[in-house]
């Protein structure tokens, strides 16, 4: 009778030894070819095993959740602020430890203020116009768009991307709800075509002709100019960066960035590879691989980026950004954007 | 009746088959009991804003794919069933390899093509002078281009199970109505089409289930179906309550459909009748007509395979061989070994309930079987859901037990193994088995059966010696057609695989859903090689049953 028993119980036991070589365990939102080669270089020089698992943020804090206390994530990244916030809202998230190198390497208002998550990258929202059609003079704010004329002029992906929801969130955070109701109707009413495919779709109806004006994440350019595909290339270069809103707010700035779970079995591995992606090395390669903006001030952007021009980005604290996703999305319900 | 006996109420069979209907159904009723819970502002907001939307939209998809994919299904099989033209064979086969595209990827290849921006588009504004707005063009974006494109690739349900229906109609029907002066497009319509009619509807269900289901190129679109607003509503506005209850009303129109479905059945027993099949005689139509067949088969091959296949090819040219390392490979045999082996599972599960079905219907499996075969209709994340929260209840009770009992903690047993993708598998995929063994079976007399015994045959010979050759079409189908779905399953694996854990499909969407087309189509080309082996192997060995 006893013999079945411990059988079982030592094979129970294997079970759980297995996970006590030094590893951490990543659930990741950015994709796999935009992580993995820094996750290889951190096992490179550390010996720390790194497990992946990749997927739709939201879907990668529902199985957090549901997983509950046995959770092997440990460190969780996304990349948008919203989810950040609301894995924190959700309890899933813990203070990160070593915080003052992360401090000193991230600006206050990109980070959380209970250091529950840090920003990696920053991914700018500017607006792309056509050369041809356009002069930079026209362009001021992104207000201004609404103006008629820009009547069937401008380019937008869904409502449903989160780079649009963030932008909304982070108006109504600085303009107030009706302002930003008004804008986002003002927009609409000036759309091209109904919102479809992604941002670099919008970038190529702007080189075709359709919209002289599109709205888009800057590293959707940056992949363009050096895609594979040359059709994609001579499109790019129809398309030219404006910054909006230089002379207040500045423009919108969303962000990927990563926090340790609260149940993290590895949380101090999850911490070294935290400041292992805010290294010099993981921030140039970023800057270099995607197109994206770094944090730290002290890492020079991509001399792609340089060519799009300084800017002055948004300064309202991310967090602030990351509550206000659902309102967002309702007020782009009723502004009628699809 | 009973002659293959029928399992008393405690056999180990009513037990095993009860308890596997149950657990495939509770991801699906979890789903449903969110109704409890209301969420009346949320759904006041979205009745005011995109419910209307949401709606017709995906009404209007699902039974524009249907329509579409039954005249053209049918049609097809039909040509290559009963004329004989050039080509004809090879046709039997490769109109079924439009199953290996998934639907958004064929998507993507024509946006790139038909796109205001895409090379057709430009090259007319070049040679004629147009600008925006000068010219029309069909817009690829749109609730028409998201029917075409879900058409091209789920007609082959049709195809597949009508041209097995055609083929198990005896030819002496066929004499029958010529003598009684019934021309060949009267014993068509008469004949031909109403005797298979459950393989039709099954397959027109079929299809349009995966429409309701459909995220990835609705989204793509811009068309907003109950999917899109599924997902709006759980990650946009974060209540996964509400979500679940759009979900809970998407499954109500499909319980229609599986009624409907399963009704237009129940009317007429559909047997195979008798005959063991003569070899067909083909009708040889005048020259011109054959090779009108010969086009039009061509060209619904080219646009639903060859076109999407060339565009593909064109890309993963441009990026070169840099992808095929060895990691690339290790991806294909992950997803080649999944599918395989959710198939063969899924496969026995199918048979299980089918043959409780046929020898004892049982109200108390019959309601979870059909419950399961909703999880066809969902949205593969809704269902992943479903079967997450199961799966850790279990494990954390297990769990609390064991410590309780022995103090040992084993943690997270079946989240995120390889068993909690096949468990999601299971209920996603029921449904496209089921319907194929059914139909198979629904085609046995029973007094095949009878015969069988009175010859002496054991109830297991019966199964052997009888049935399992009638059914050889059927069961191979059904592998082949669960093998191509899990290839190209995507949201379900996303959440539910474990660490390190990729798949053809997997890596085709990040690169697409970052817009790297050009990327994306190295794995998208192995997902349809992958598929293409199976598809031709199978379908061999269902022609070789009826040469």
């Amino acid at each position: 009778m006893l013999k079945p028993v411990s059988v079982l119980a030592l094979l129970l036991s294997a079970v759980t030894t297995v996970q006590a070589a030094q590893e951490v365990n990543v659930y990741s939102a950015r994709k796999e070819a935009l992580i993995k080669p820094v996750l290889d270089d951190f096992t490179k020089q550390t010996g720390i095993q790194v497990n992946l698992i990749t997927g739709n943020a939201d879907t990668l804090l529902s199985r957090i959740a549901t997983e509950g206390q046995f959770s092997p994530a440990d460190l969780l990244v996304t990349t948008d602020v919203g989810r950040l916030q609301w894995a924190k809202e959700s309890n899933l998230l813990q203070s990160a430890q070593a915080n003052e190198q992360l401090m000193r390497w991230v600006p206050a208002n990109l980070r959380d203020q209970d250091n529950q998550w840090f920003a990696l990258t920053k991914r700018a929202r500017p607006i792309m116009y056509a050369i041809d059609r356009v002069k930079p003079e026209e362009l001021n704010r992104l207000e201004d768009l609404t103006d008629a004329k820009w009547k069937g002029r401008i380019c937008v992906r869904s409502s449903t991307n989160i780079y649009n929801q963030s932008m909304v969130s982070a108006l109504i955070e600085q303009l107030g709800e009706q302002a930003t109701l008004e804008l986002a109707k003002g927009l609409v009413k000036n759309f091209a075509r109904p919102p479809k495919g992604g941002d670099r779709d919008q970038i190529k109806a702007v080189a075709a002709g359709q919209c002289d004006i599109a709205i888009a994440n800057t590293y959707y350019l940056a992949g363009m100019l050096t895609d594979a595909d040359k059709s994609q290339v001579e499109a790019a270069k129809k398309v030219k960066v404006f910054w909006p809103n230089q002379s207040d707010r500045g423009t919108h700035v969303n962000i990927s960035g990563a926090g340790v779970t609260k149940h993290a079995p590895n949380a101090e591995n999850a911490n070294k590879l935290l400041v292992f992606m805010l290294s010099k090395d993981a921030q140039q390669w970023y800057a270099e691989h995607n197109g994206e903006y770094p944090v730290r001030s002290d890492v020079e952007s991509s001399e792609l980026l340089k060519g799009f021009g300084e800017f002055k980005a948004e300064s309202i604290p991310l967090e602030k950004v990351g509550a206000r996703n659902t309102d967002a999305l309702m007020l782009m319900n009723h502004a009628g954007w699809k | 009746m009973a002659i293959l006996r029928s399992p008393g109420p405690f056999s180990g069979w009513r037990s095993i088959t009860l308890t596997a209907a149950t657990l495939l159904a509770l991801p699906i009723l979890l789903v449903t009991f969110s109704l409890s819970q209301p969420q009346w502002l949320v759904w006041q907001h979205l009745a005011d804003t995109v419910l209307l939307d949401y709606v017709l939209n995906s009404l209007m998809l699902a039974f524009g794919v249907g329509l579409g994919a039954m005249l053209l299904g049918t049609s097809l099989a039909w040509c290559c069933h009963h004329y004989q033209f050039p080509g004809r064979s090879w046709f039997e086969w490769l109109l079924l390899l439009p199953l290996a595209i998934p639907a958004y990827i064929i998507a993507y290849c024509y946006t790139g093509l038909l796109d205001f921006a895409g090379p057709l588009q430009t090259t007319l504004r070049e040679t004629f002078g147009w600008g925006y707005g000068d010219y029309w063009f069909p817009e690829i974006r749109s609730l028409g281009g998201a029917i075409t494109m879900l058409i091209l690739v789920l007609y082959p349900y049709v195809f597949m199970l009508a041209r097995n229906a055609f083929r198990d109609q005896s030819q002496s029907l066929l004499e029958a109505s010529r003598s009684m002066g019934q021309s060949p497009q009267q014993y068509f319509l008469k004949v031909a089409v109403p005797m298979a009619r459950p393989a039709i509807l099954s397959g027109t269900a079929l299809a349009m289930m995966e429409a309701f289901a459909d995220f990835g190129t609705v989204e793509y679109f811009g068309v907003s179906t109950f999917t899109t607003g599924i997902f709006r509503t759980w990650f946009g506005m974060g209540n996964h309550l509400a979500a679940a209850q759009l979900s809970a009303l998407l499954m109500l129109f499909v319980m229609g459909l599986v009624l409907w479905e399963q009704y237009s059945r129940r009317k007429i027993q559909y047997y195979y009748q008798g005959h063991k099949r003569q070899t067909q005689a083909r009708t040889r139509p005048a020259g011109l007509t054959r090779w009108l067949l010969f086009s039009f088969c061509s060209l619904v091959l080219a646009l639903g395979f060859l076109l999407p296949l060339a565009m593909l090819l064109h890309w993963a040219w441009l990026t070169g061989p840099e992808q095929l390392d060895a990691r690339f490979w290790r991806l294909a045999w992950n997803s080649f070994s999944l599918a395989l082996t959710a198939a063969l599972i899924i496969l026995l599960l199918a048979m299980l309930f089918a043959y409780a079905k046929r020898l004892k219907s049982d109200p108390l499996i019959n309601a979870p079987v059909t419950v399961a075969k909703l999880g066809y209709a969902l949205p593969g994340t809704v269902i992943a859901v479903g079967t997450m929260v199961p799966l850790a209840w279990f494990d954390k009770s297990l769990d609390a037990l064991l410590q309780a009992c022995f103090g040992i903690s084993t943690g997270l047993l079946l989240s995120g193994t390889v068993f909690a993708l096949l468990f999601a598998y299971a209920v996603r995929f029921l449904a496209v088995s089921l319907h194929q063994v059914e139909t198979g079976l629904a085609r046995v007399k029973p007094s095949m059966d009878m015969a069988g015994r009175s010859l002496g045959l054991s109830p297991t010979g019966v199964f052997s010696q009888v049935h399992l050759p009638m059914l050889r079409a059927s069961l191979l189908s059904a592998v082949l057609l669960v093998f191509v779905d899990v290839l190209k399953e995507l949201p379900a694996t996303l959440i539910l695989r474990p660490f390190n854990f990729d798949t053809l499909a997997i890596r085709t969407y990040e690169l697409a859903s970052d817009e790297r087309l050009a990327d994306a189509a190295a794995p998208a080309l192995l997902i349809l090689v992958a598929g293409l082996l199976p598809v031709i192997l199978l379908s061999r060995a269902i022609n070789k049953e009826t040469a």
